[in-house]
């Protein structure tokens, strides 16, 4: 087991690149912990799945290294790197039964016979299978297959990271749940490093103990789910994470006063006078609806979603969402948004803005 | 581990890292190399001699022709029981092809559509006529067409290679048409199209490639028989294939002539592999991968 | 994909039916006609039993002829089957190089047949052959005229030159559909070249492969034109395979009984064959469409 880190990689499909756009993966310096449980995050066609592969030498990246511990792998294949990945779509051995499905990655090692018996055993367990490990991987569902796809993944102990790919894709709703938390509970116990790709941010907030959002070939922000909330880097992370995403504004700002149009925001901290195009975000948990302050909006309409209500509105032409807890009633003749001062995030260029040294209240 | 070198080229990595390494590939060239060398020596060999004059194949064993002569081509153009061998077997192809798509086309949409009384056993019937051997139908072929007064006739010929090119036909069509959806049909049917207006401009321009690969098929499997199309024909309707084995079994073979005139079949077989090339491995899958 | 019980499709299928109705089943009752019956000529017939069928059943020249026909098609696929398998895997992937070297595999298929027979007859002679030539160098009893073993060499040759493309082309096409995934996982989970061709690709090829062997055992089975301009038949019996004979009986000497009760069985067999080979495949279609 290692620690994995990504040294200035890059990655295009294209011969002669003309300029960013061009590059599948933008350079990027990443770190991922030993024995950590990472998520990728990010909509489809972000990268992911190119990062992914350049991790586990399936892919050869155009530029930059790849390294485990202290050695550079860059130019290992996948044998070398001992990794385990699980795709999207389940692969088995069709010829073969679920016990050799399962034993296939340690026969090609060649660990021990008793050894290999054992620990098909302990992963069958784990995926619910130990009925079936006798029959054929052909006539078996798909989410049966994919279950024995992510077994293979697990055999091996000793490797150094294991890599998914969208792996729950086939499974249903239930079963999901049930093995998420298997994979949970496998990280706990074993302490392999896990990467888990997926565009679902549920997955990907209840896997991962670090999530990395991507955004257009570039990692937008590698942080704990708190972090994400809280203090989103980007303002794509911002929108991306949280159901309904972030409120953003376009904005003038001025120390410690924003301007949204004619209506001006108290901010918490002295940001300076940023150029370039500004934005202010603000989650809908800390926007409340009142009679005056703030900035004047249209309600559309109000959805009870069961714990909470979100109260959708419009400011011109952006919508602005709110989330009322139940209790909270809605004021007769509350027409305008106000906004926690603490909780709002400046942002110039899609990139978060951090206030003005030693000026913070 | 050898490792490459690291102005390799992003192909080349891509390459070292799935395990393909030099010999593999080397390994992989020359037998492939090998190969098509055994399938092209002979018809090389064919080129050879149909460019040399008879004492030359007679005498010498040559790699090129010393004495590079056009005349036995010349020859075939200029004799008519030559050329019209070629146009006769295009003529009953042509006629092949066309009868077998016609018919084809609607009976492959009723097996990949619906099912129906019998469909499978016809089905059954259909292909074990593929698996006929041309000798058994030689001798009731003859017959047959004889007492209907169609022997010697292209259309003979013709109608006798439906036996084994329409089952083919209905199997390839059917294989393409399973990969159009459904729905395509039923939106077009709710969209109120008569059938046949359906089927005729909308259906067929999206097998259009399945139907290409078809003609191909038919195209090929009627122009490369000799027993039938032998057996069925007299004086009028002589066809190469004739031709060239009376040639060789008459006395004082003209190796030159022979070897020209089977050069001349193959060329329009390889254009039309040239045409059909990005269907070729699917089509000789029927359709079915 | 679901169909729909409509037993007005018969009416898409009549053309066909009739059609072939036409050139099967007509010429298929004369040969009944003449497998149970004698002539004297002038369309007189007389009920003669299975007479014909003992005959053919009892000729030792028939059983010869049936022994060498198997043995023929035992080798040809024995040698085209892994050949074309092996070939198709060295194949590129795509490119014009790909297309290039399908086009030249795809030759060979679309010679007529007679002048199959006639490339390899040239080819093969001591005289005036490339092939004749470098063998003769260094076996001087090879001739396919006199010698039986050349003979057979040449036309197993042949067969192979001929007919392996066909199987390079059916594996190459099943090679095509495997998913990238398959040969990812089969990395991942270091599997040899070996493992990754016995488990990955082989059993993806299954079906394929029985059409391939299906084609290529009818075909095979059904061979006349090529050994007929190569070697006659001979010499002596030698390469006279089933059609071949049988060609013989019935348009040489029209010997329309015996060729007539021939050509049953000799149907019989094929049918019996390709209905073991459908029956198989259609039960791994059932098995495949489950995936």
């Amino acid at each position: 087991m290692a620690r994995i880190r990504l040294d200035n990689l890059a990655h295009t499909y294209m011969t002669y690149p003309r300029d960013d756009r061009d590059f599948a993966l933008k350079p990027m310096n990443v770190e991922w912990e030993d024995g950590g449980a990472y998520a990728l995050l990010g909509a489809s066609g972000c990268g992911k799945t190119t990062l992914l592969n350049i991790i586990s030498g399936l892919r050869a990246p155009s530029q930059g290294r790849v390294i485990f511990g202290d050695t550079d792998v860059t130019e290992c294949p996948t044998a070398e790197r001992n990794i385990a990945q699980v795709f999207q779509f389940p692969v088995v051995y069709d010829t073969m039964t679920v016990r050799q499905n399962l034993a296939f990655p340690l026969r090609n090692r060649g660990m021990d016979p008793t050894r290999i018996r054992n620990r098909v055993q302990q992963i069958a367990k784990v995926i619910g299978m130990e009925a079936e490990l006798d029959r054929k991987a052909r006539g078996l569902t798909a989410d049966a297959k994919q279950k024995i796809s992510l077994g293979r993944g697990m055999v091996r102990e000793d490797v150094n990271a294991i890599l998914f790919d969208e792996p729950l894709t086939v499974i249903d709703p239930q079963m999901k749940w049930e093995l998420r938390t298997q994979l949970r509970r496998l990280h706990q116990e074993f302490g392999h490093t896990m990467i888990y790709v997926t565009h679902d941010q549920t997955e990907a907030l209840t896997f991962a103990d670090k999530v990395a959002v991507m955004f257009e070939g570039r990692i937008a922000q590698l942080g704990t789910p708190e972090e994400l909330f809280r203090k989103p880097q980007h303002t794509f992370v911002g929108y991306f994470i949280g159901s309904p995403g972030m409120n953003l504004f376009e904005a003038e700002v001025d120390g410690r006063q924003a301007r949204i149009g004619p209506h001006v925001i108290p901010l918490a901290a002295d940001y300076g006078r940023p150029e370039g195009r500004v934005q202010i975000g603000i989650r809908p948990e800390f926007t409340r609806i009142a009679a005056s302050g703030g900035i004047p909006v249209d309600i559309l309409r109000i959805e009870d979603v069961g714990r909470h209500v979100v109260l959708r509105a419009r400011h011109g032409g952006v919508a602005v969402n709110a989330i009322l807890s139940e209790e909270d009633t809605l004021a007769e003749g509350a027409t305008h948004a106000v906004f926690d001062p603490a909780e709002i995030g400046v942002f110039v260029d899609g990139w978060r803005r951090d206030p003005v040294e030693g000026a913070s209240a | 581990m050898t490792r490459p070198s690291p102005n390799l080229t992003l192909a080349a990595r891509q390459r070292h890292l799935e395990g393909k390494g030099t010999g593999w590939t080397v390994t992989a060239r020359v037998t492939l190399a090998v190969y098509l060398l055994f399938l092209m020596v002979p018809i090389y060999w064919l080129v050879n001699m149909s460019f040399k004059t008879n004492t030359e194949i007679l005498n010498f064993i040559t790699l090129v022709p010393e004495d590079f002569t056009w005349d036995n081509y010349t020859l075939i153009f200029t004799d008519p029981t030559w050329y019209m061998g070629y146009v006769n077997t295009l003529i009953y192809v042509a006629i092949n092809v066309a009868i077998s798509i016609t018919v084809a086309l609607p009976a492959a949409y009723a097996f990949s559509r619906y099912s129906f009384m019998g469909d499978k056993h016809l089905f059954f019937w259909l292909l074990s006529n593929r698996m006929a051997p041309p000798a058994v139908f030689a001798l009731p072929f003859f017959q047959l067409y004889s007492s209907v007064g169609l022997f010697d006739t292209h259309i003979a010929v013709a109608l006798a290679h439906c036996l084994f090119n329409v089952p083919l036909a209905v199997w390839i069509l059917e294989g393409f048409m399973r990969g159009v959806p459904k729905e395509i049909d039923e939106t077009a049917f709710v969209d109120g199209y008569p059938f046949w207006k359906f089927f005729l401009r909308i259906f067929v321009p999206l097998i259009s490639a399945g139907i290409g690969v078809t003609a191909f098929f038919c195209f090929m499997f009627s122009s490369v028989e000799l027993l039938l199309s032998r057996t069925l024909t007299g004086t009028s309707v002589r066809t190469v294939g004739v031709a060239m084995t009376r040639t060789s079994s008459a006395i004082g073979l003209e190796y030159g002539t022979l070897a020209a005139a089977g050069v001349l079949t193959i060329i329009p077989g390889a254009l039309v592999i040239w045409f059909v090339r990005n269907y070729i491995a699917k089509g000789f899958a029927l359709g079915r991968v | 994909m679901r169909k729909v019980q409509n037993n007005g499709a018969w009416l898409l299928v009549l053309p066909v039916f009739l059609l072939v109705a036409f050139s099967a089943v007509i010429p298929l009752m004369t040969v009944v006609n003449y497998a149970f019956n004698d002539s004297f000529g002038e369309n007189e017939f007389f009920w003669n039993g299975f007479d014909w069928f003992k005959e053919v059943i009892d000729s030792d020249r028939i059983r010869g002829a049936l022994w060498r026909q198997f043995l023929f098609s035992a080798i040809v696929l024995l040698i085209e089957i892994p050949l074309g398998i092996a070939i198709a895997l060295t194949l590129p992937k795509r490119g014009f190089w790909a297309s290039l070297v399908l086009v030249l595999l795809a030759m060979p298929l679309v010679i007529p047949w007679n002048v199959v027979g006639t490339i390899w007859q040239v080819f093969a002679r001591g005289d005036i052959g490339l092939l004749g030539v470098v063998i003769t160098s260094f076996w001087a009893d090879f001739n396919i005229g006199r010698d039986p073993l050349s003979a057979w060499i040449v036309v197993v040759m042949m067969d192979v030159w001929h007919w392996t493309s066909l199987v390079v082309l059916l594996a190459y096409a099943g090679l095509q559909a495997i998913p990238e995934a398959y040969y990812q996982a089969g990395r991942i989970d270091q599997a040899s070249r070996w493992a990754i061709f016995r488990f990955i690709e082989l059993p993806k090829l299954k079906g394929v492969l029985l059409i391939a062997v299906l084609l290529r055992f009818m075909d095979s089975f059904m061979i006349y034109t090529e050994p007929f301009v190569v070697t006659g038949g001979g010499p002596g019996q030698a390469t006279t395979f089933l059609s071949i004979d049988l060609v013989k009986t019935a348009l040489g000497q029209f010997d329309l009984g015996p060729a007539a009760a021939f050509s049953l069985m000799y149907f019989l067999v094929v049918l019996l064959m390709s209905w073991v080979f459908y029956t198989v495949m259609t039960a791994m279609d059932v098995e495949g469409g489950t995936q």
